[in-house]
């Protein structure tokens, strides 16, 4: 049996899966304050009466590294840039221990300017003083030669506790979300580390000893150890445990739309024949950009219980949330104040309900029943507006080839599907306005925490083969190995490969789950000196794609 | 935080499966290094530059500029026709306002296309440049437009399309055509009869350092700009001019590229020519990208920048400030010189002769323009390609007077359709293309 639990914004819910289906789900109110009493009493509830030895996997997925940022509780630590021709790199700081140095790589990953030791003594020192104990070091090209990263790293371990490096993050080219990114997995270290060595403590004294995965931005998962390196990849794995959720009941081989319907926001994202779309570079939010991986999702500030007001004879919905529905003792109207009055809805206090309907309706000059329908309606079509908008924009995305020019795919969902507390009351009428197959995710209130139980262990490989100067590497996963002129297409795939399952098996990836491997990318191009072939430059990336674990594709039907 | 002062849009094709074969300076690996240095600089998430994607030209975007021998299909490729299409997303994007200027970082490049095209001159199929200047006239009703040419090499194709037309200001800054491809644009050369003065030739020895290039933009390009008045302005920014270019010989670097960008304030930037991959475009283009947006750009240097080792010579200099002079003279004349070129409807006939280097063809032409003081001038060009086709092209300009028209349509109708494989008539006011 496997356990999925979800830090969520409100709740926190944990299920208990068999291949049988849903076993057991508790819910628990999610205390920011204190997430580790949350999740620690999340797993009391479900483990009781059940014997630990039986489980077999448990995944979480924690708010905790999304609320440090949002709260800007993250701890100061030190950085280290170098950056040679280009912007400026002040235009990046991370902070008030950020340290600009010399030292230069190119784009092919040649030394261009070396490393100043005394400098980074120097600085060294001054971090020192201030007390700093976690530094990342980051390089312009590290992706291409992290030797200045690793210097650098080699000169500062005997001052620090630990140390991030730039080329360890991705594969991606990108300085400015390399620093950004390098910088989040440093400041969120000590707190990632104590939360779940807590979990971790705990969880070992009520019996359970199985290895706890934690839910990433991709909806794949980590080892607790893998996540040690990078806890910045655990940063909005709420949305991606919902998403996860809708999987099961998404089309096979057509795309479809998921809609996470929440009482504050709305998270949209897609599926593509059950596999979720992810975020071309990294994580993306707001001004906050990342070389973390992530699926593509986008919130929108309107939920059952957005605030409803009338504007210049208007109606407004959201983006803040005052508290509950009227109908649930809340302070203003909201949606799910105009689903009580139109009956879709049968919980809650419909005199209240339909008290704070009858403002909206006085102010826009229509019945009660008028008014709930035209806020119902308004609310339907901002969400569908907003998810529309992300297929044209996904859908025009630059394309570097003619072959992805003329073959470029289009995204065009045939299916919906709704999660979140009021998901089957949007479903009938969302289906009614846009004529769209629309389904409400089954157990939709749980559907994140069976996603997190279910999602199977992703990552991905970058590699860069050069001929010309006879080397193949991967450096973020610490790879290099010296290749001949005749390497082939064929020798970068088979070496792509043998690397993508060791870093899975690494990561905790159960060997059954490492089929379904996917080339993201692959470019080969001649270097031409004086107008003769010098060698070849070939680039590929590669993916384990995020899905769910065999075994229990059925069981949720 | 860093952000673009002006909103600038880009449209990057470096169209990685094109190549004119694997050895060519235009293959695919060209941009690469570019993209390179702009994804790692984190260029596509500076708030402020939008990047779009390119759409296909149409058969019809071409005809507004050129006649394609025997047709579009036969001459170009979805490369070439992406390549256009990404100008013209830019131009859009531009003339929309939904950005303040933009750059088309695009390939294959256009300038060495000419009015009638039998294939690939220079690298060249079609240009795409005038496909984007035509269409901007078509869809906005932009009247007046200057194209300045930093292209090593002189913009013999964008030079021959506009070489009637005195709305459109051409200025091409190139090395001295004795010692380079395609050995025109010399100061004398300053189109035809009805537009003597808007075309401009400026021809710099080899060895012109970033000090000779910031002169002639100073002294000569900015002030012409200046009286001309245009209504956008259009950059072929060709990179050729660095100092690690293979096929040049010159001394210009990617601050002076990124200067230069400053001081012309060009509406659109396009991309031409440029063979120095690594060294010198992923630098180059950074800096222009970020002098159009107006991001400081002082740490943009090449790795092996030295400038004491790139210093041009005062004998070269002093050719410089001469030809500079030159050219002012001949602007200064422009009126005079249309006004002493020939009578109102009075037909002058001019020889031409073309060599297509990457394609191998010659072609000769025989060109009647009509002369005009009301309008461009209509014209016909009678050209018979080795090997290829022989054709007839009628071009009416796209502010022709009665007159012009008139003499355009009979041009077309008097053309003996048995001497000719094809007859074209570019009914530019109408927008019509006709062919028999
Ligand atoms: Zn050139
Ligand atoms: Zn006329």
């Amino acid at each position: 049996m496997i356990i999925g639990l979800d830090v969520g914004g409100t709740h926190t819910y944990a299920v208990l899966l068999s291949n049988q289906g849903v076993e057991k789900s508790v819910k628990v109110t999610t205390n920011h304050a204190d997430l580790f009493s949350t999740v620690l009493s999340g797993f009391t509830q479900l483990l009781e009466s059940i014997d630990p030895s039986q489980i077999e996997r448990a995944v979480i997925s924690t708010t905790l590294t999304t609320n440090a940022i949002i709260q800007q509780t993250m701890e100061p630590v030190g950085m280290i840039v170098s950056a040679g021709p280009g912007i400026d790199p002040e235009f990046f700081r991370t902070g008030e221990h950020y340290y600009a140095v010399s030292g230069s790589i190119n784009h092919r990953g040649r030394e261009k300017a070396s490393v100043n030791e005394m400098q980074i003594q120097d600085i060294a020192k001054k971090m020192v003083d201030a007390g700093i104990e976690y530094v990342g070091v980051v390089s312009k090209f590290c992706v291409r030669n992290p030797s200045h990263e690793i210097l650098i790293k080699r000169m500062l371990n005997k001052y620090f506790k630990k140390i991030f490096l730039g080329h360890h993050v991705s594969g991606n080219l990108n300085f400015p979300r390399r620093i950004a990114t390098t910088h989040l997995n440093a400041a969120v270290f000590s707190l990632h580390k104590s939360f779940f060595e807590a979990v971790k403590k705990s969880l070992t004294e009520k019996g359970l000893t199985v290895p706890i995965q934690i839910l990433k931005a991709d909806g794949g998962t980590m080892s607790l150890e893998a996540s040690m390196h990078f806890p910045g990849q655990t940063v909005l794995s709420g949305p991606a445990a919902s998403i996860m959720g809708a999987i099961p009941y998404a089309p096979e081989g057509q795309d479809a739309i998921v809609l996470d319907i929440g009482g504050t926001t709305t998270d949209i994202a897609f599926l593509v024949d059950k596999a979720p779309l992810l975020e071309p570079v990294g994580i993306q939010r707001g001004s906050y950009k990342s070389l973390i991986r992530s699926l593509r999702t986008d919130s929108k500030g309107i939920g059952g219980d957005s605030t409803l007001r009338v504007k210049d004879g208007n109606l407004t919905i959201g983006p803040d949330r005052q508290g509950p529905a009227m109908a649930f003792g809340g302070p203003l109207p909201t949606p799910t104040d105009a689903m009580v009055v139109l009956n879709v809805m049968d919980t809650g206090d419909r005199e209240k309900a339909t008290a704070g309907i009858e403002t909206i309706a006085r102010q826009l000059g229509l019945s009660i029943e008028e008014a709930a329908e035209k806020i119902f309606k308004t609310c339907c079509t901002i969400i569908l507006k907003k998810t529309f908008e992300m297929i044209d924009q996904i859908n025009s995305q630059p394309v570097y080839t003619v072959h992805d020019f003329l073959e470029g795919y289009k995204l065009s969902p045939q299916k919906i599907l709704v999660l979140g507390g009021p998901a089957p009351f949007f479903a009938q009428k969302i289906e009614d306005l846009y004529q769209i197959d629309t389904l409400a995710v089954p157990n939709s209130p749980v559907a994140n925490a069976v996603g997190a139980a279910l999602a199977r262990t992703t990552c991905e490989v970058s590699l860069y083969a050069d001929t010309e100067q006879g080397i193949v590497t991967a450096h973020e996963e610490d790879f290099a190995e010296p290749i001949s002129k005749t390497f082939s297409e064929d020798d970068l795939m088979e070496t792509a490969y043998t690397l993508l399952k060791e870093k899975a098996i690494n990561s905790g990836a159960d060997p059954e789950n490492l089929e379904e491997v996917e080339v993201v990318e692959f470019q080969k191009f001649n270097i031409i000196r004086n107008f003769s072939p010098r060698g070849k430059i070939f680039r590929t990336k590669m993916q384990l794609k995020p899905g769910l674990i065999k075994g229990y594709e059925t069981v949720l039907h | 935080m860093l952000k673009a002062l002006h909103k600038t849009g880009l449209v990057f094709f470096p169209a990685f499966d094109w190549a004119i074969d694997p050895t060519h300076p235009e293959r695919e690996e060209r941009l690469l290094y570019t993209q390179d240095q702009v994804t790692e600089e984190g260029i596509f998430d500076i708030p402020g530059i939008i990047e779009y994607k390119p759409m296909l030209a149409t058969a019809e975007d071409i005809r507004r500029a050129q006649f394609c021998v025997p047709d579009e299909a036969a001459i170009t490729t979805e490369s070439h026709l992406i390549s256009a299409g990404g100008a013209k997303v830019i131009a859009d994007a531009v003339m929309n306002k939904e950005v303040k200027n933009g750059f088309a970082l695009i390939r294959p490049p256009g300038h060495h296309s000419m009015r009638v095209s039998h294939g690939g001159r220079g690298f060249c199929h079609i240009n795409i440049e005038a496909i984007m200047v035509e269409y901007i006239r078509s869809r906005y009703g932009v009247k007046r437009i200057a194209i300045v040419d930093t292209d090593c090499h002189h913009g013999d194709g964008t030079d021959n399309i506009f070489w009637h037309d005195p709305d459109v200001l051409f200025i091409s800054l190139h090395q001295d055509g004795r010692t380079m491809f395609p050995g025109t644009g010399f100061p004398g050369e300053l189109g035809g009869p009805n537009a003597k003065g808007s075309n401009l030739n400026i021809p710099l020895p080899p060895g012109t350092s970033t000090e000779g290039y910031l002169y002639v933009i100073n002294h000569c390009v900015l002030p012409v700009l200046n009286e001309f008045k245009p209504d956008l302005v259009i950059n072929s920014a060709g990179q050729d001019n660095h100092y690690t270019d293979p096929l040049t010989n010159m001394n210009f670097c990617a601050q002076g590229y990124a200067e230069l960008t400053t001081l012309l304030k060009p509406d659109i930037a396009v991309l031409e020519g440029g063979y120095a991959i690594e060294g010198a475009l992923p630098y180059v283009n950074l800096g222009i990208i970020l002098a159009m947006a107006g991001i400081d750009y002082t740490g943009v240097v090449e790795p092996d920048y030295n400038p004491e080792k790139l210093k041009q010579s005062v004998s070269i200099t002093d050719k410089i400030k001469k030809t500079t002079a030159q050219i002012n003279k001949y602007w200064s004349q422009r009126f005079q010189m249309r006004e002493d070129a020939g009578k109102p409807g009075e037909i002058q006939i001019r020889h031409k002769e073309i060599f297509y280097d990457t394609d191998n063809i010659f072609e000769r032409q025989k060109e009647r323009v009509r002369i005009c003081k009301d309008c461009g001038g209509c014209f016909e060009i009678d050209s018979q390609a080795t090997p290829g086709f022989h054709i007839l092209g009628v071009h009416i300009p796209i502010n022709a007077c009665p007159a012009c028209i008139e003499k355009g349509y009979e041009f077309f109708d008097k053309a003996v359709e048995n001497k000719y494989h094809h007859v074209f008539l570019m009914d530019r006011p109408k927008g019509n293309y006709h062919i028999k």
